[in-house]
């Protein structure tokens, strides 16, 4: 009798093959959070490779060269190879070494002159922003009415058999690398679209009009297809409230579907810019590669994606300040994306009307 | 009283009224304002694709796609780009199925949805979706090409960097595959007996296999008509030769385009249309397989 209990209680303790899947578990789940934990790997290596740099360009001088103002020796050969100073210094003595100043604040963001890669170079960001604004605008024109346009067609007007169509026209169309698309405004939208429709100026091959046209294009599927997504969110009983009570299609779309999805419309625009901001390869073929400091959407213009993609194939010394800009542009560009992004997750956030 | 009933009873008569004319005509004009941009969308796929085949169709050979790129225009092919293509889009796609799975499965299957742990990771990912792809060249730049690892511009530094870059989108897409299989199925495990790991490694990947691989399909699709960060990684130079290895030089098709695009000489532009032609192919491909294994696979839950 005590015998059989005791047996019993032997028997409640985990037998060896519990045991050992409790020790898969507990590996698979160290396992899955060391896996987990890479994104914010990533974040802190984003941050850490922006940051370092800029903080040199704005604070640390950088050798330019070493010898006289007359033998000008330009450190190409051994910047390129990380050797900085110590095997250099040896046939060149202190004070003939070239220095370029660190950059200021001031001159960063005070100055309209943006020659990086010239002489003592000249680094004031403005051209580049003025440049990622108008393209941005640009793309808007031409992406947010037609995005909200078609996602107000799927969401009430389109058939069965429309929709059947359109949606894989916008998947297509979302599918298509950038590279293409920079072919495209380059050869297609420059010549017979831009040159034709732009009435201030003459549109040369390069022009932040085809770039930005372009950007429109291909950042439409997404805005669609975001847009429609927010309208889908409208409870239905809003909808048939407002034709119950004799509204047409048109007036269920902006007195009833926009008011009430304004929220996450208003989402799809920003996250819809952050992308068309961040575009490189669209307005590096197409923009051409020089940073004016213009308004006129006809001239050839940069934005901060486009530069960056520019200096990286440029073949400037890796410690020089032309070099530099990379990373403090690409620093700024981060900041106004990550800006635009925590934005659109505020006005959902914020603005959202919740329907029972 | 009388009064504000008269005036109510006036408004209705306008509102009448403008049925016929205005408010008709506005409806009409409205629906034309959507066609248009319907049309938008159309006209840009089409004039996209036709431009690209009028130009490039007659340069598209079997020589085309099995010789090097060349100093030539009439030399040229792209065999090495595909190739390459090949290498980076697979070896990212592979490593970044990994790390997507192992993030989806812990966020979905072992912590609680409302933990502060899980919102910190899903923000942290949004935050990442949200990074130009240009960003993660400067990224791939100071870590990988130069710096702590120093590999150079190598296949396994553009598959580092396309890796990081496709990341958040397949996480994205691997936790929408997980989160469609229902409840019941996992609950049912657990009264089974099984443990968690036991529950996703034989219940859940099973029946979120399909979403799983449809979503990495679009991950790596993307990875391949990539051109940003590699722009900004090194060197757009002709490659010869097909990779080796990790450790080998390599060119992709976006790259070759992207080049033959900038040179001035009216034969590149031809090559770039016949390279963007067998990119559209291979991608097109790969989204079919996608909605080939989506619509097999559709299961009701």
């Amino acid at each position: 009798m005590s015998q059989t209990v005791a047996a019993r209680e032997v028997s409640l303790r985990p037998s060896g093959h519990i045991r050992r899947q409790r020790r898969i578990e507990r590996g698979v789940v160290a396992l899955l959070i060391m896996i987990a934990s890479s994104g914010v790997i990533i974040t802190s290596g984003i941050v850490i490779s922006l940051v370092q740099p800029t903080w040199e360009f704005f604070t640390e001088r950088a050798i330019s060269g070493y010898g006289t103002e007359d033998e000008f020796v330009g450190l190409d050969e051994s910047a390129e190879t990380g050797v900085r100073d110590s095997s250099a210094l040896e046939f060149a003595d202190e004070s003939q070494i070239q220095f370029e100043e660190p950059v200021s604040l001031g001159e960063f963001f005070g100055s309209t002159e943006w020659y990086p890669q010239y002489g003592d170079g000249d680094f004031g960001v403005w051209p580049l922003l003025v440049g990622t604004f108008l393209i941005m605008l640009t793309a808007s024109i031409v992406a947010v009415p037609a995005g909200i346009g078609i996602a107000f067609f799927l969401n009430q007007y389109a058939k069965e058999r429309t929709r059947r169509i359109m949606k894989p026209v916008l998947e297509l169309l979302a599918g298509v690398p950038t590279v293409v698309f920079g072919y495209f405004a380059l050869f297609f939208v420059g010549p017979n679209i831009a040159a034709k429709i732009w009435p201030f100026s003459d549109v040369g091959i390069y022009s932040g009009l085809a770039a930005g046209i372009t950007v429109g294009l291909m950042i439409l599927p997404m805005m669609a297809t975001l847009a429609d997504d927010a309208m889908a969110a409208v409870p239905n009983s809003l909808v048939e409230g407002a034709f119950a009570l004799g509204a047409t299609k048109r007036e269920v779309c902006t007195g009833v579907i926009l008011p009430a999805g304004l929220s996450g419309i208003m989402a799809a625009i920003i996250i819809a810019l952050s992308r068309a901001i961040g575009e490189t390869t669209i307005v590096l073929l197409a923009a051409g590669s020089q940073a004016v400091w213009t308004f006129d959407l006809g001239r050839e213009m940069q934005t901060m994606a486009s530069y960056i993609g520019f200096a990286g194939i440029g073949d400037q010394p890796v410690d020089s300040k032309g070099y530099q800009t990379i990373f403090a542009v690409g620093l700024l560009l981060f900041i106004v994306t990550f800006a635009l992004n925590v934005l659109s997750r505020r006005v959902v956030a914020r603005f959202r009307e919740v329907y029972e | 009283m009388t009064t504000t009933q008269l005036g109510q009873s006036q408004e209705a008569v306008t509102l009448a009224d403008s049925t016929s004319t205005s408010r008709r005509s506005r409806d009409v004009g409205f629906l034309i304002l959507l066609w248009t941009s319907l049309l938008l969308a159309i006209a840009t796929l089409a004039a996209l694709l036709i431009n690209t085949l009028v130009t490039g169709a007659t340069t598209l050979s079997w020589e085309f796609v099995t010789w090097f790129p060349s100093p030539f225009p009439e030399d040229s092919g792209i065999q090495s780009a595909l190739f390459g293509s090949l290498w980076v889009t697979l070896t990212s796609g592979v490593v970044s199925l990994v790390v997507a799975l192992g993030t989806a499965i812990y966020l979905e299957e072992f912590t609680n949805p409302n933990s502060r742990l899980q919102r910190f990771i899903t923000t942290n990912i949004q935050t990442l979706a949200g990074v130009p792809s240009i960003v993660y060249g400067i990224l791939g730049l100071a870590f990988v090409v130069r710096g702590p690892l120093g590999w150079g511009f190598t296949v396994g530094a553009a598959a580092a960097t396309l890796t990081m870059m496709v990341l958040p989108l397949m996480i994205v897409a691997t936790r929408e595959a997980l989160k469609a299989v229902p409840p019941s199925l996992r609950e049912g495990s657990y009264a089974l007996g099984a443990t968690r790991w036991q529950t996703v490694y034989r219940q859940v990947l099973p029946a979120a296999r399909a979403g799983i691989a449809t979503g990495s399909i679009l991950g790596v699709s993307r990875a391949m008509g990539e051109s940003a960060p590699l722009i900004l990684l090194g060197a757009l130079a002709y490659v010869s030769y097909n990779p080796s290895g990790f450790d080998s030089d390599f060119t992709v098709l976006p790259l070759l385009i992207f080049k033959w695009s900038t040179e001035v000489q009216e034969e590149y532009r031809t090559l770039a249309a016949a390279a963007i032609i067998v990119l559209l192919l291979l991608l097109f491909a790969l989204n079919l397989l996608a909605i080939i294994i989506r619509d097999r696979s559709r299961v009701k839950w």
